[in-house]
């Protein structure tokens, strides 16, 4: 187990390598440094002397170790909008994108292990079929389009629900929440559906046909010819294997939500990470991006590797051998 | 040819259609919306792209049945005074090309790396597998809109529009090949213990004859199953890019940037330039996913998950 | 007195989309305590599926569509599906063909012993159950059952692992055990050893066995009553010894030609001509007659039915044996 800890974070340790060779590719070639510092009314002389001054004439290999040096010391250069840190940026902009994504993990795994465990077991049922349906709809709708619609139903036509923004937020030690107040509840309704709205019928088709899969296998006939109550086979014998399967599948669609975030937080104006990013785009905001590419990079790493620890633990096949 | 037609006549796969209502519908659907696609010059009213058709004085026209209509505008005009059916019209062209586009770029790079892959082993397949993993963790969508999201902002939003359609193909493209390679893969690993490809190899054809002419065949069911999954993600890639703004410029839409223009005019109650391309981007997206699923469920191809 | 089991006439379907296949017709045998019965056929002889109908566990889209299973006096088909719950796993077992496959394997081997018999008498304790867990994997002759407990099936070799799966068909102490290829899947090396295992404990136990499997020779071995299933139909049973040394169905008399020692002097295997038809197929008359070298007029337009060949224990579903009944006569 140790062992397989160890080869997990080199593993990691390599992505994020590669990630930061893309975010220093970015850095080199996406604004410009100079401008951002001084501003376009510098002579071409001057410009050229602050470039040798800030290394920017050195070899690629050399300026690629001090950009990762500065990384590691969480220093990826000013936003040259916000005129601070982009690490700070980020950090400030963070719980917003985490309270998002948290309440949509909650409302996914609430709604889709039921549902997915109930249309596997009774896989000709009503419920089931309508489920199936519901869910091949629900991934064909895109998450923007779910979050427009919701903005002008609840929001235009019937007014019950805030269209954008986060609401009234508190502040604990630097981390703003919205999950304090009712009008922050409020707020984070409409956003957190709509992300939902795409994760939901993912995992309930994965868990439904994992689960179908291994109601078929032969251990779980097997089960059943011990004579087990179907409860003891449905829940213990072809759940628990199921959960491995979700489990690994769960954090890679992590990732996928990431993405998803974007577009959730573009268009209810949700001042998280995703809409920080699109704004970086917009204005060329090099050493935001380049933060907020290092940022989701190692969230997303990290994610994926305690998924794996955890996927290992759980799996009885890979605490003793320590291979997959 | 009509031996083909015949032999696919007594498939299983035909008959599992025929019996099938909503693989029938959907089908018909995709193909009015496909032919419609195709032949937007002769379907659409107007020329969106003619900028004699763009008028701000007909702007935020609403449809032709509710009050203020304009019988010349069947489904209204958009923000920048174009006829929204016209441009719905050519925006699912652009949208269909690219999502097409992309899965031929796709198809050809997974392909190819999966059966090299899952034939040679070793080193290289771990390496590219590797390679998958890394890049899927992180989803294509992402990949996609960070790597459209950097080029937009090296060379600048305008010229940006002029490459967009083979720009978008090409990142939506590469973002997406490991699900290929990956399904190839699992299927060359189960062909491969088949004793034909023994039978072939001892014949003494080279890997390439046995990748492309033996294994290559026999992996076609499952990428059959994925190509129609993958165009609806592809059109929807390229919606979602464009709705950030960073795909198709407004000047040419794509159904996602028509939706994303129509955005801020549903607060003052212009709802159909955003409801009108989002309705029929959702029967595009969901008569392929149908099919692909009916596709599924018939041919029962493994299909790689996550 | 009923028997311990008794197969009458049972017809098993699956229902397709293309309209019902009959897996088997007219299956009938009886079993009695400490009998040994072996079920012998090519696969998709109808045999697993016979297996499976007993503890009412056939797969979809299979059902049972006539015949009664009686156990003991008592209908399989005809009582709930809790009642026979409580029968299956309990009073009849069954042990499956591969090994690898049948252990759940995030389950340790203690939790999988032991939810059969919680399953079975919820009054018991953990404690008692883990007893009995222990006291059965000694019977199977694993080594320091105690640690074993606490272990994953992949921590066990195919053969130890065939051992707790028969540990577990013999904890509730059942009646009848039935074992569908029980040592196929597993290493030439062992099969004997397994097999034996399986045969000494039916017999120290008092149990009635059913063997399912297409290997004559192991059946030769261990039961004392056959019988041959072709195509979905019994088409010879008797005792094992006799139908073995004296075979009348022209394709049990294959079957045994084909055995590495029925080969005797010639220097290469015999072998029955041609495959046995899919159940979607299958000829007019005798299932057997496009491969009998015996094949008569009558064989391809009537089907023979299960009869007593004279001066012997054995029936047989083939005309020839009639012929000579008539011949005599």
């Amino acid at each position: 187990m140790f062992a397989f800890i160890i080869r997990r974070f080199i593993q990691a340790a390599l992505v994020i390598v590669i990630i930061s060779i893309i975010a220093f590719a970015i850095k080199q070639n996406v604004g410009d440094p100079v401008r951002a510092i001084t501003g376009i009314s510098v002579s071409a002389a001057e410009r050229e002397a602050m470039r040798d001054q800030l290394g920017l004439n050195d070899p690629v290999f050399i300026q690629y170790l001090r950009f990762s040096k500065d990384a590691l010391h969480g220093d990826f250069g000013n936003s040259f909008f916000y005129k601070k840190p982009a690490v700070d940026v980020i950090l400030s902009k963070a719980p917003a994108t985490i309270e998002l994504v948290f309440v949509t993990s909650l409302i996914v795994i609430g709604l889709s292990i039921p549902l997915g465990v109930y249309s596997a077991i009774y896989p000709k049922n009503l419920f089931s079929r309508f489920l199936m349906g519901a869910s091949i709809v629900g991934v064909s709708i895109p998450v923007f389009l779910i979050a427009i619609m919701m903005i002008y139903l609840f929001s235009i036509k019937l007014g019950w629900l805030p269209s954008f923004g986060r609401g009234e937020l508190v502040s604990i030690g630097g981390w703003d929440t919205g999950m304090l107040t009712l009008d922050g509840w409020l707020h984070l309704i409409m956003p957190s559906v709509a992300l939902s709205s795409i994760m939901l019928p993912l995992f309930i088709r994965l868990i439904r046909s994992e689960m179908m899969e291994i109601l078929e296998s032969e251990y779980v006939k097997f089960a059943w010819a011990k004579g087990l109550t179907k409860h003891r086979v449905w829940f213990v014998h072809a759940f628990k294997n199921t959960l491995l399967t979700v489990i690994t599948v769960g954090g890679v669609q992590l990732g996928i939500t990431i993405a998803f975030t974007i577009l959730t937080e573009t268009v209810f104006q949700w001042q998280g990470l995703g809409f920080l990013f699109m704004e970086a785009v917009e204005r060329a905001d090099a050493s935001l991006l380049v933060a907020y590419l290092m940022f989701v990079g190692i969230v997303m790493v990290g994610v994926n590797t305690i998924v794996d620890i955890i996927y290992g633990m759980v799996n009885p096949t890979v605490r003793i051998t320590g291979v997959k | 040819m009509s031996r083909h037609i015949d032999n696919f006549k007594q498939s299983y796969l035909w008959y599992a259609f025929k019996r099938d209502k909503v693989a029938i519908a959907s089908m018909i659907v995709l193909c009015i919306l496909v032919f419609t696609a195709v032949f937007a010059p002769l379907i659409a009213t107007y020329n969106p792209y003619d900028p004699i058709n763009t008028d701000v004085m007909n702007s935020e026209i609403p449809p032709l049945w509710m009050e203020g209509g304009d019988s010349a505008f069947l489904m209204g005009t958009d923000a920048q005074g174009r006829d929204l059916f016209s441009t719905m019209v050519y925006g699912m062209r652009i949208s269909l090309l690219i999502g097409v586009g992309a899965v031929v770029l796709q198809s050809v790079i997974g392909i190819t790396i999966g059966l090299i892959s899952g034939y040679f082993g070793g080193k290289l397949d771990s390496f590219f597998m590797r390679m998958a993993d890394v890049q899927l963790s992180f989803s294509y969508l992402m990949v996609a809109i960070f790597f459209t999201a950097i080029l937009q902002a090296a060379v600048g939003v305008g010229r940006f529009g002029e490459i967009a359609i083979p720009f978008l193909i090409l990142v939506i493209g590469f973002s997406q090949w490991p699900q290929y390679a990956r399904t190839v893969r699992a299927s060359v690993l189960a062909e491969k213990k088949k004793e034909y490809v023994e039978a072939a190899r001892v014949t003494g054809f080279g890997a390439g004859r046995i990748m492309w002419g033996h294994i290559f065949p026999n992996t076609l069911s499952p990428i059959l199953v994925l190509s129609t999954i993958q165009v609806a993600n592809a059109v929807m890639s390229e919606a979602a890019l464009s709705f950030l703004g960073l795909g198709m410029p407004i000047s040419r839409p794509s159904l996602g940037s028509l939706i994303n223009s129509g955005f801020e005019y549903i607060f003052s109650g212009a709802w159909w330039i955003t409801i009108f391309p989002g309705v029929l981007l959702v029967v595009l997206i969901l008569s392929i996913n149908l099919l692909g699923d009916f596709l599924r469920d018939v041919l029962n191809p493994k299909l790689y998950k996550g | 007195m009923s028997s311990l089991l008794e197969v009458k006439d049972l017809v098993i379907k699956f229902g397709l989309r293309t309209g019902d296949v009959t897996a088997t017709t007219g299956v009938s045998f009886t079993i009695e305590k400490g009998e040994k019965l072996g079920l012998v056929g090519e696969s998709g002889a109808g045999k697993s599926v016979t297996g499976f109908s007993i503890i009412v566990l056939i797969s979809k889209p299979g059902y049972v569509a006539d015949g009664h299973i009686l156990f003991k006096g008592t209908d399989l088909t005809k009582i709930s599906s809790e009642e026979m719950r409580n029968i299956r796993g309990n009073r009849i077992s069954m042990i499956f063909q591969d090994p690898m496959m049948t252990l759940n394997p995030v389950l340790t081997i203690g939790t999988q012993m032991t939810e059969t018999l919680l399953a079975h008498n919820p009054k018991m304790s953990m404690k008692e159950a883990s007893e009995i867990a222990l006291e059965k994997l000694r019977k199977v002759h694993i080594p320091s059952p105690e640690k074993r407990l606490e272990q994953y099936p992949h921590e066990f070799s195919g053969g130890m692992r065939q051992r707790i799966i028969i540990a577990i068909a013999l904890i509730t102490d059942p009646e009848i055990i039935i074992a569908d290829e029980p040592t196929t899947a597993l290493d030439v090396t062992i099969q004997a050893e397994i097999m034996d295992l399986i045969s000494e404990l039916c017999e120290t136990e008092d149990m009635g066995f059913i063997l399912i499997t297409h290997d004559l020779a192991v059946v030769a071995s261990v039961t004392e009553n056959i019988a041959v299933m072709y195509a979905g139909r019994i088409v010879e049973k008797g005792r094992t010894r006799d139908v073995i040394d004296n075979p009348q169905h022209p394709y049990t008399k294959g079957l045994i030609k084909a055995l590495p020692e029925g080969a005797k002097g010639s220097n290469r295997l015999n072998q029955i001509k041609g495959m046995m038809p899919t159940l979607t197929n299958i000829p007019d008359g005798c299932a057997f007659n496009p491969r009998c070298p015996y094949v008569m007029d009558i064989c391809k337009t009537d089907e023979p039915s299960l009869i007593q060949v004279k001066g012997m224990d054995t029936q047989a579903a083939c005309f020839l044996c009639k012929e000579e009944v008539f011949t005599n006569e």
